[in-house]
Protein backbone atom coordinates (compact mmCIF):
# COMPACT_ATOMS: atom_id res chain seq x y z
CA UNK A 1 0.00 0.00 0.00
CA UNK A 2 2.63 2.55 0.98
CA UNK A 3 5.18 1.83 -1.29
CA UNK A 4 2.97 4.35 -4.03
CA UNK A 5 4.37 6.66 -2.00
CA UNK A 6 7.93 6.21 -3.28
CA UNK A 7 7.09 5.13 -6.74
CA UNK A 8 5.00 8.81 -7.39
CA UNK A 9 7.72 10.75 -5.64
CA UNK A 10 7.95 13.36 -8.73
CA UNK A 11 3.82 13.06 -9.44
CA UNK A 12 3.04 14.31 -5.67
CA UNK A 13 6.04 16.55 -5.69
CA UNK A 14 4.70 18.56 -9.05
CA UNK A 15 1.02 18.74 -7.51
CA UNK A 16 2.82 19.87 -4.04
CA UNK A 17 4.16 22.35 -6.08
CA UNK A 18 1.13 23.21 -8.27
CA UNK A 19 -1.25 23.30 -4.97
CA UNK A 20 1.35 26.00 -3.66
CA UNK A 21 1.12 28.13 -6.76
CA UNK A 22 -2.33 27.87 -6.34
CA UNK A 23 -2.54 28.43 -2.65
CA UNK A 24 -0.24 31.37 -2.45
CA UNK A 25 -1.01 34.11 -5.29
CA UNK A 26 -4.32 34.37 -4.40
CA UNK A 27 -3.72 35.17 -1.32
CA UNK A 28 -1.31 37.68 -2.34
CA UNK A 29 -3.39 39.35 -5.19
CA UNK A 30 -6.13 39.76 -2.33
CA UNK A 31 -3.90 41.33 -0.03
CA UNK A 32 -2.96 43.88 -2.93
CA UNK A 33 -6.83 44.53 -3.77
CA UNK A 34 -7.74 44.71 -0.21
CA UNK A 35 -5.11 47.46 0.75
CA UNK A 36 -6.07 49.86 -1.21
CA UNK A 37 -10.27 48.95 -0.91
CA UNK A 38 -9.57 48.84 3.04
CA UNK A 39 -7.67 52.24 2.79
CA UNK A 40 -10.23 53.67 1.44
CA UNK A 41 -13.18 52.03 3.46
CA UNK A 42 -10.99 53.27 6.51
CA UNK A 43 -11.26 56.75 5.55
CA UNK A 44 -15.04 57.01 4.01
CA UNK A 45 -17.01 55.42 6.34
CA UNK A 46 -20.02 55.17 3.93
CA UNK A 47 -17.92 52.98 1.89
CA UNK A 48 -17.40 50.26 3.86
CA UNK A 49 -21.01 48.74 4.49
CA UNK A 50 -21.97 48.55 0.69
CA UNK A 51 -18.36 46.63 0.29
CA UNK A 52 -18.61 44.68 3.37
CA UNK A 53 -22.07 43.07 2.04
CA UNK A 54 -20.72 42.63 -1.77
CA UNK A 55 -17.86 40.31 -0.33
CA UNK A 56 -19.95 38.94 1.87
CA UNK A 57 -22.20 37.56 -0.38
CA UNK A 58 -19.07 36.40 -2.77
CA UNK A 59 -17.72 34.65 0.12
CA UNK A 60 -21.07 32.95 0.17
CA UNK A 61 -20.90 31.94 -3.14
CA UNK A 62 -19.60 28.21 -3.23
CA UNK A 63 -16.12 27.44 -4.76
CA UNK A 64 -17.45 25.30 -7.48
CA UNK A 65 -20.49 27.43 -8.66
CA UNK A 66 -17.58 29.98 -8.82
CA UNK A 67 -15.25 28.30 -10.58
CA UNK A 68 -17.88 27.13 -13.07
CA UNK A 69 -19.64 30.82 -13.17
CA UNK A 70 -15.82 31.78 -14.76
CA UNK A 71 -15.50 28.87 -17.17
CA UNK A 72 -17.12 31.29 -19.90
CA UNK A 73 -14.04 33.97 -19.50
CA UNK A 74 -11.14 31.74 -18.14
CA UNK A 75 -12.16 28.13 -19.42
CA UNK A 76 -10.88 25.53 -17.25
CA UNK A 77 -7.66 27.21 -16.69
CA UNK A 78 -5.26 27.57 -13.74
CA UNK A 79 -6.54 31.36 -13.59
CA UNK A 80 -10.15 30.27 -13.52
CA UNK A 81 -9.02 28.91 -9.86
CA UNK A 82 -6.21 31.42 -9.31
CA UNK A 83 -9.52 34.61 -9.82
CA UNK A 84 -11.62 32.57 -7.97
CA UNK A 85 -9.68 32.05 -5.02
CA UNK A 86 -8.50 35.96 -5.36
CA UNK A 87 -12.44 36.95 -4.67
CA UNK A 88 -12.47 34.97 -1.37
CA UNK A 89 -8.91 36.40 -0.28
CA UNK A 90 -10.27 39.56 -0.52
CA UNK A 91 -13.29 38.59 1.46
CA UNK A 92 -11.40 37.86 4.39
CA UNK A 93 -8.46 40.40 4.04
CA UNK A 94 -10.65 43.77 2.87
CA UNK A 95 -12.30 43.01 6.43
CA UNK A 96 -9.20 43.18 8.26
CA UNK A 97 -7.05 46.08 6.89
CA UNK A 98 -10.08 47.92 7.86
CA UNK A 99 -10.51 46.64 11.36
CA UNK A 100 -6.05 47.02 11.25
CA UNK A 101 -6.64 50.98 10.46
CA UNK A 102 -9.54 51.67 12.67
CA UNK A 103 -8.12 50.24 15.76
CA UNK A 104 -5.22 52.25 15.47
CA UNK A 105 -5.67 54.55 18.68
CA UNK A 106 -6.48 58.39 17.59
CA UNK A 107 -3.86 60.11 19.99
CA UNK A 108 -1.16 57.98 17.81
CA UNK A 109 -2.77 59.58 14.69
CA UNK A 110 -2.85 62.85 16.16
CA UNK A 111 0.50 62.79 17.48
CA UNK A 112 1.48 62.14 14.23
CA UNK A 113 0.02 64.54 12.35
CA UNK A 114 0.92 67.11 15.40
CA UNK A 115 4.89 66.09 14.59
CA UNK A 116 4.39 67.22 10.32
CA UNK A 117 3.21 63.81 8.94
CA UNK A 118 0.77 64.46 5.94
CA UNK A 119 -1.76 61.94 5.59
CA UNK A 120 0.15 60.05 2.98
CA UNK A 121 2.96 59.61 5.23
CA UNK A 122 0.82 59.57 8.38
CA UNK A 123 -0.49 56.21 6.25
CA UNK A 124 2.32 54.40 5.43
CA UNK A 125 4.81 54.72 8.23
CA UNK A 126 2.73 55.22 11.05
CA UNK A 127 -1.05 53.86 10.31
CA UNK A 128 -0.30 50.43 8.17
CA UNK A 129 2.53 49.36 10.82
CA UNK A 130 0.44 49.79 13.22
CA UNK A 131 -2.28 47.80 11.25
CA UNK A 132 -0.25 45.02 10.42
CA UNK A 133 -0.64 42.22 12.70
CA UNK A 134 -4.82 42.36 11.82
CA UNK A 135 -3.98 42.59 8.20
CA UNK A 136 -1.79 39.60 8.43
CA UNK A 137 -4.26 37.90 10.99
CA UNK A 138 -6.85 38.10 7.22
CA UNK A 139 -3.86 36.91 5.37
CA UNK A 140 -3.12 33.81 7.20
CA UNK A 141 -6.88 33.06 6.11
CA UNK A 142 -6.82 34.06 3.17
CA UNK A 143 -3.74 31.36 2.49
CA UNK A 144 -4.91 28.60 4.54
CA UNK A 145 -8.29 28.57 2.99
CA UNK A 146 -6.81 29.04 -0.98
CA UNK A 147 -4.56 26.05 -0.25
CA UNK A 148 -7.46 24.07 0.66
CA UNK A 149 -10.27 24.85 -1.53
CA UNK A 150 -7.58 24.48 -4.86
CA UNK A 151 -8.58 21.13 -4.16
CA UNK A 152 -11.80 21.57 -5.04
CA UNK A 153 -10.90 23.24 -8.81
CA UNK A 154 -9.68 19.48 -9.98
CA UNK A 155 -13.41 18.74 -10.21
CA UNK A 156 -13.09 20.96 -13.03
CA UNK A 157 -9.65 19.96 -14.31
CA UNK A 158 -7.55 22.27 -12.66
CA UNK A 159 -4.33 20.40 -11.10
CA UNK A 160 -3.23 20.58 -7.63
CA UNK A 161 -3.17 17.93 -4.62
CA UNK A 162 -6.80 17.43 -5.06
CA UNK A 163 -5.85 15.07 -8.19
CA UNK A 164 -5.08 12.55 -5.15
CA UNK A 165 -8.48 12.57 -4.00
CA UNK A 166 -10.27 12.15 -7.31
CA UNK A 167 -7.52 9.40 -8.65
CA UNK A 168 -7.85 8.27 -5.02
CA UNK A 169 -11.66 7.29 -5.59
CA UNK A 170 -12.13 6.41 -8.54
CA UNK A 171 -9.37 3.31 -7.72
CA UNK A 172 -10.76 3.30 -4.62
CA UNK A 173 -7.49 3.95 -2.95
CA UNK A 174 -7.22 5.40 0.11
CA UNK A 175 -3.39 5.75 1.13
CA UNK A 176 -3.59 8.48 -1.91
CA UNK A 177 -6.22 9.98 -0.32
CA UNK A 178 -4.51 9.95 2.49
CA UNK A 179 -0.98 11.34 1.40
CA UNK A 180 -2.97 14.50 0.07
CA UNK A 181 -5.30 15.17 3.03
CA UNK A 182 -1.94 15.04 5.23
CA UNK A 183 0.10 16.90 1.83
CA UNK A 184 -2.61 19.59 1.88
CA UNK A 185 -3.01 20.32 6.04
CA UNK A 186 0.45 20.37 6.22
CA UNK A 187 1.10 22.95 3.46
CA UNK A 188 -1.40 25.17 4.95
CA UNK A 189 -0.20 25.09 8.22
CA UNK A 190 3.10 25.79 7.20
CA UNK A 191 2.36 28.78 5.21
CA UNK A 192 0.45 30.00 7.90
CA UNK A 193 3.35 29.49 9.95
CA UNK A 194 5.45 31.60 7.65
CA UNK A 195 2.89 34.16 7.83
CA UNK A 196 3.52 34.30 11.70
CA UNK A 197 7.20 34.34 11.59
CA UNK A 198 6.68 37.32 8.87
CA UNK A 199 4.38 39.32 11.24
CA UNK A 200 6.72 39.06 14.44
CA UNK A 201 9.49 39.85 12.23
CA UNK A 202 7.98 43.30 11.05
CA UNK A 203 6.28 43.98 13.77
CA UNK A 204 8.95 43.49 17.02
CA UNK A 205 7.15 45.63 19.04
CA UNK A 206 4.43 43.60 19.64
CA UNK A 207 4.47 41.29 23.45
CA UNK A 208 3.80 38.08 21.88
CA UNK A 209 1.08 37.09 23.90
CA UNK A 210 -1.08 39.90 22.68
CA UNK A 211 -0.36 38.22 18.65
CA UNK A 212 -3.59 37.92 17.50
CA UNK A 213 -4.69 34.56 16.05
CA UNK A 214 -5.66 33.98 12.94
CA UNK A 215 -8.60 35.84 11.35
CA UNK A 216 -9.56 36.16 14.90
CA UNK A 217 -7.19 39.28 15.70
CA UNK A 218 -10.42 41.06 17.02
CA UNK A 219 -9.56 44.53 18.82
CA UNK A 220 -12.07 45.44 20.76
CA UNK A 221 -15.18 46.77 19.81
CA UNK A 222 -14.27 45.04 15.88
CA UNK A 223 -17.24 42.57 16.57
CA UNK A 224 -17.35 42.21 12.47
CA UNK A 225 -13.86 40.35 13.32
CA UNK A 226 -14.92 38.00 15.70
CA UNK A 227 -17.20 37.08 13.00
CA UNK A 228 -14.58 36.74 10.96
CA UNK A 229 -12.57 34.09 13.29
CA UNK A 230 -15.06 31.71 11.77
CA UNK A 231 -16.06 32.20 7.42
CA UNK A 232 -17.34 30.02 5.67
CA UNK A 233 -16.68 27.79 2.76
CA UNK B 1 -21.69 31.69 -24.60
CA UNK B 2 -21.74 33.14 -21.39
CA UNK B 3 -22.86 31.39 -18.06
CA UNK B 4 -26.18 32.96 -17.37
CA UNK B 5 -27.51 32.06 -21.07
CA UNK B 6 -26.43 28.68 -20.64
CA UNK B 7 -28.16 28.98 -16.73
CA UNK B 8 -30.96 30.14 -18.64
CA UNK B 9 -31.02 27.78 -21.15
CA UNK B 10 -31.56 25.22 -19.00
CA UNK B 11 -33.49 26.63 -16.79
CA UNK B 12 -36.35 27.49 -18.56
CA UNK B 13 -36.53 23.76 -20.48
CA UNK B 14 -39.74 22.53 -18.75
CA UNK B 15 -38.90 18.82 -18.75
CA UNK B 16 -36.08 19.72 -15.82
CA UNK B 17 -39.08 20.96 -13.04
CA UNK B 18 -40.63 17.78 -13.78
CA UNK B 19 -39.68 13.79 -13.13
CA UNK B 20 -37.43 12.22 -11.11
CA UNK B 21 -33.92 14.18 -10.16
CA UNK B 22 -35.85 17.50 -11.24
CA UNK B 23 -35.11 20.88 -10.23
CA UNK B 24 -37.72 20.93 -7.57
CA UNK B 25 -36.28 17.99 -6.26
CA UNK B 26 -32.73 18.42 -5.85
CA UNK B 27 -33.65 21.95 -4.63
CA UNK B 28 -35.47 20.53 -1.67
CA UNK B 29 -32.96 17.25 -0.99
CA UNK B 30 -30.28 20.13 -1.44
CA UNK B 31 -32.33 21.93 1.68
CA UNK B 32 -32.44 18.90 3.73
CA UNK B 33 -28.44 17.47 3.49
CA UNK B 34 -27.90 20.73 4.47
CA UNK B 35 -30.11 21.37 7.19
CA UNK B 36 -29.70 17.82 9.11
CA UNK B 37 -25.96 18.08 9.80
CA UNK B 38 -26.32 21.82 10.33
CA UNK B 39 -29.00 21.13 13.06
CA UNK B 40 -26.74 18.23 14.10
CA UNK B 41 -23.92 20.56 14.76
CA UNK B 42 -25.78 23.49 16.35
CA UNK B 43 -27.07 20.82 19.03
CA UNK B 44 -23.50 19.94 19.70
CA UNK B 45 -21.58 23.00 19.55
CA UNK B 46 -23.52 25.62 21.11
CA UNK B 47 -23.51 24.13 24.30
CA UNK B 48 -20.37 23.32 24.20
CA UNK B 49 -19.48 26.81 22.74
CA UNK B 50 -21.28 28.33 25.82
CA UNK B 51 -19.74 26.36 28.33
CA UNK B 52 -16.29 26.79 27.19
CA UNK B 53 -16.93 30.89 27.43
CA UNK B 54 -18.77 30.48 30.74
CA UNK B 55 -16.01 28.59 32.70
CA UNK B 56 -13.32 29.56 30.59
CA UNK B 57 -11.80 25.86 30.24
CA UNK B 58 -10.95 24.62 27.21
CA UNK B 59 -10.62 27.73 25.51
CA UNK B 60 -7.08 27.11 23.91
CA UNK B 61 -8.85 24.41 22.44
CA UNK B 62 -11.07 25.99 20.66
CA UNK B 63 -8.67 28.81 19.31
CA UNK B 64 -6.90 25.67 17.87
CA UNK B 65 -9.87 24.43 16.19
CA UNK B 66 -10.97 27.66 14.84
CA UNK B 67 -7.39 28.04 13.06
CA UNK B 68 -6.95 24.62 12.30
CA UNK B 69 -10.76 23.60 10.62
CA UNK B 70 -9.97 26.22 7.19
CA UNK B 71 -6.96 23.81 6.62
CA UNK B 72 -9.22 20.79 5.81
CA UNK B 73 -10.09 20.30 2.62
CA UNK B 74 -13.47 18.96 2.63
CA UNK B 75 -12.94 17.14 -0.92
CA UNK B 76 -10.71 14.96 0.66
CA UNK B 77 -12.33 14.03 3.82
CA UNK B 78 -15.65 13.37 1.69
CA UNK B 79 -13.56 11.19 -0.59
CA UNK B 80 -11.92 9.20 2.05
CA UNK B 81 -15.23 8.13 3.88
CA UNK B 82 -16.88 6.99 0.36
CA UNK B 83 -13.49 4.84 -0.08
CA UNK B 84 -13.41 3.68 3.73
CA UNK B 85 -17.03 3.33 4.37
CA UNK B 86 -19.14 3.14 0.85
CA UNK B 87 -21.62 5.46 0.26
CA UNK B 88 -24.09 5.70 2.98
CA UNK B 89 -25.76 8.67 5.29
CA UNK B 90 -22.91 8.24 7.34
CA UNK B 91 -20.34 9.28 4.58
CA UNK B 92 -21.71 12.57 3.59
CA UNK B 93 -23.41 13.50 7.30
CA UNK B 94 -19.89 12.84 9.15
CA UNK B 95 -17.49 15.48 7.33
CA UNK B 96 -20.06 17.79 6.90
CA UNK B 97 -21.52 18.01 10.88
CA UNK B 98 -17.73 17.89 11.45
CA UNK B 99 -16.82 20.90 9.31
CA UNK B 100 -20.21 22.80 10.48
CA UNK B 101 -19.04 22.73 14.47
CA UNK B 102 -16.19 24.98 14.38
CA UNK B 103 -18.00 28.15 13.84
CA UNK B 104 -20.68 27.43 15.79
CA UNK B 105 -18.18 26.83 18.74
CA UNK B 106 -15.95 29.10 18.57
CA UNK B 107 -18.31 31.51 17.89
CA UNK B 108 -20.76 30.91 20.56
CA UNK B 109 -17.68 30.84 22.86
CA UNK B 110 -16.38 34.12 21.67
CA UNK B 111 -20.22 35.80 22.36
CA UNK B 112 -19.98 34.28 25.86
CA UNK B 113 -16.58 34.46 26.67
CA UNK B 114 -16.74 38.45 25.61
CA UNK B 115 -19.63 39.25 27.92
CA UNK B 116 -18.90 42.68 29.37
CA UNK B 117 -17.55 41.56 32.82
CA UNK B 118 -20.30 44.75 34.37
CA UNK B 119 -22.95 42.64 33.03
CA UNK B 120 -22.26 39.40 34.18
CA UNK B 121 -21.71 40.83 37.93
CA UNK B 122 -25.16 42.48 37.84
CA UNK B 123 -26.67 39.49 36.80
CA UNK B 124 -25.00 37.80 40.11
CA UNK B 125 -26.13 40.67 41.94
CA UNK B 126 -29.18 40.63 41.11
CA UNK B 127 -29.43 36.78 42.56
CA UNK B 128 -29.04 35.36 39.91
CA UNK B 129 -28.53 31.14 39.91
CA UNK B 130 -25.58 30.31 37.34
CA UNK B 131 -27.99 28.38 34.75
CA UNK B 132 -30.10 31.74 35.18
CA UNK B 133 -27.06 34.26 34.19
CA UNK B 134 -26.18 31.70 31.30
CA UNK B 135 -28.97 31.49 29.98
CA UNK B 136 -31.12 34.68 30.22
CA UNK B 137 -27.86 37.02 30.34
CA UNK B 138 -24.97 35.67 28.52
CA UNK B 139 -26.81 33.55 26.24
CA UNK B 140 -28.79 36.68 24.92
CA UNK B 141 -25.75 38.82 24.75
CA UNK B 142 -23.79 36.30 22.62
CA UNK B 143 -26.54 35.41 20.14
CA UNK B 144 -25.60 37.90 17.39
CA UNK B 145 -22.02 36.40 17.32
CA UNK B 146 -24.01 33.00 17.75
CA UNK B 147 -25.80 33.81 14.95
CA UNK B 148 -23.08 34.82 12.68
CA UNK B 149 -21.54 31.72 13.75
CA UNK B 150 -24.49 29.43 12.63
CA UNK B 151 -25.07 31.55 9.42
CA UNK B 152 -21.11 30.83 8.83
CA UNK B 153 -21.58 26.96 9.07
CA UNK B 154 -25.06 27.17 7.07
CA UNK B 155 -23.27 28.67 3.76
CA UNK B 156 -20.39 26.73 4.52
CA UNK B 157 -22.61 23.18 4.26
CA UNK B 158 -24.94 24.38 1.38
CA UNK B 159 -21.36 24.42 -0.64
CA UNK B 160 -19.67 21.19 0.55
CA UNK B 161 -23.23 19.67 -0.08
CA UNK B 162 -22.46 20.85 -3.66
CA UNK B 163 -19.14 19.21 -4.09
CA UNK B 164 -20.25 15.87 -2.05
CA UNK B 165 -22.21 15.48 -5.44
CA UNK B 166 -18.58 13.83 -6.67
CA UNK B 167 -19.01 10.91 -3.76
CA UNK B 168 -23.08 10.82 -5.04
CA UNK B 169 -25.01 12.91 -2.66
CA UNK B 170 -28.28 14.05 -4.77
CA UNK B 171 -29.21 17.64 -4.70
CA UNK B 172 -28.04 20.43 -6.48
CA UNK B 173 -24.40 19.11 -6.90
CA UNK B 174 -25.84 16.39 -9.28
CA UNK B 175 -26.66 18.58 -11.99
CA UNK B 176 -22.53 20.23 -11.55
CA UNK B 177 -20.83 16.94 -11.31
CA UNK B 178 -23.21 15.04 -14.22
CA UNK B 179 -23.06 17.72 -16.22
CA UNK B 180 -18.59 18.11 -15.73
CA UNK B 181 -18.83 14.38 -16.84
CA UNK B 182 -20.95 14.76 -19.66
CA UNK B 183 -19.80 18.05 -20.83
CA UNK B 184 -23.22 19.68 -20.93
CA UNK B 185 -22.58 22.96 -19.89
CA UNK B 186 -26.36 23.93 -19.28
CA UNK B 187 -26.63 21.83 -16.25
CA UNK B 188 -23.46 22.66 -15.12
CA UNK B 189 -24.23 26.57 -15.30
CA UNK B 190 -27.49 26.10 -14.21
CA UNK B 191 -26.74 24.22 -11.20
CA UNK B 192 -24.11 26.53 -9.82
CA UNK B 193 -26.44 29.59 -10.00
CA UNK B 194 -29.09 27.80 -8.20
CA UNK B 195 -26.63 27.23 -5.68
CA UNK B 196 -24.93 30.65 -5.12
CA UNK B 197 -28.98 31.55 -5.49
CA UNK B 198 -29.56 28.88 -2.16
CA UNK B 199 -26.04 30.46 -0.63
CA UNK B 200 -27.74 33.59 -0.66
CA UNK B 201 -30.80 32.98 0.19
CA UNK B 202 -29.56 31.41 3.60
CA UNK B 203 -27.67 35.16 4.16
CA UNK B 204 -31.18 36.84 3.55
CA UNK B 205 -32.59 34.20 5.93
CA UNK B 206 -30.32 35.10 8.46
CA UNK B 207 -30.49 38.57 8.22
CA UNK B 208 -33.90 38.44 8.72
CA UNK B 209 -33.63 36.00 11.97
CA UNK B 210 -30.74 38.22 13.48
CA UNK B 211 -33.75 41.05 13.05
CA UNK B 212 -36.25 39.30 14.74
CA UNK B 213 -34.05 37.36 17.65
CA UNK B 214 -31.54 39.85 18.75
CA UNK B 215 -33.12 42.23 21.19
CA UNK B 216 -33.30 45.88 20.48
CA UNK B 217 -30.84 46.92 23.18
CA UNK B 218 -27.98 44.78 21.31
CA UNK B 219 -29.01 45.44 17.84
CA UNK B 220 -26.85 48.64 17.16
CA UNK B 221 -23.61 47.68 18.83
CA UNK B 222 -23.72 44.36 16.75
CA UNK B 223 -24.62 44.89 13.20
CA UNK B 224 -22.59 42.24 11.47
Amino acid sequence: MWSWIPGNGSLIWQLTQENIYLGVVPALYGLVISLPLGILAARWRWFYPPVLTLTSILYAVPSLALFIALIPSLGLTNTNVVVALTVYSVCVIFPNVVAGLRSVPDDVRQAATAMGYRPLRRLVTVELPLATPVIIGGLRVGVVSSISLASVGQLIGVSSLGYLFVDGEQRSFPTEIYVGLVLVIALALACDMVLVAVRRAVTPWMSERKGPAAGGAAPAGAPELAGSTAVSS
Amino acid sequence: MSFFSWAWDWLIQRSNWTGQGSIPQQIVAHLGYSSLPLLIAAVIAIPAGVAIGHTGRGSALVINIANAWRAIPTLGLLVLLAVLLGFSALTWLLPLVALAIPPILVNSYEGVAGVDPGVRDAARGMGMTTWQQVVRVEMPVALPLILVGLRTSAVFVVATATIAADIGLGGLGRFIIDGLASGQYGPVAGGALLVVMLAVLVLILFAVLSWLLVPAGLRTRREN
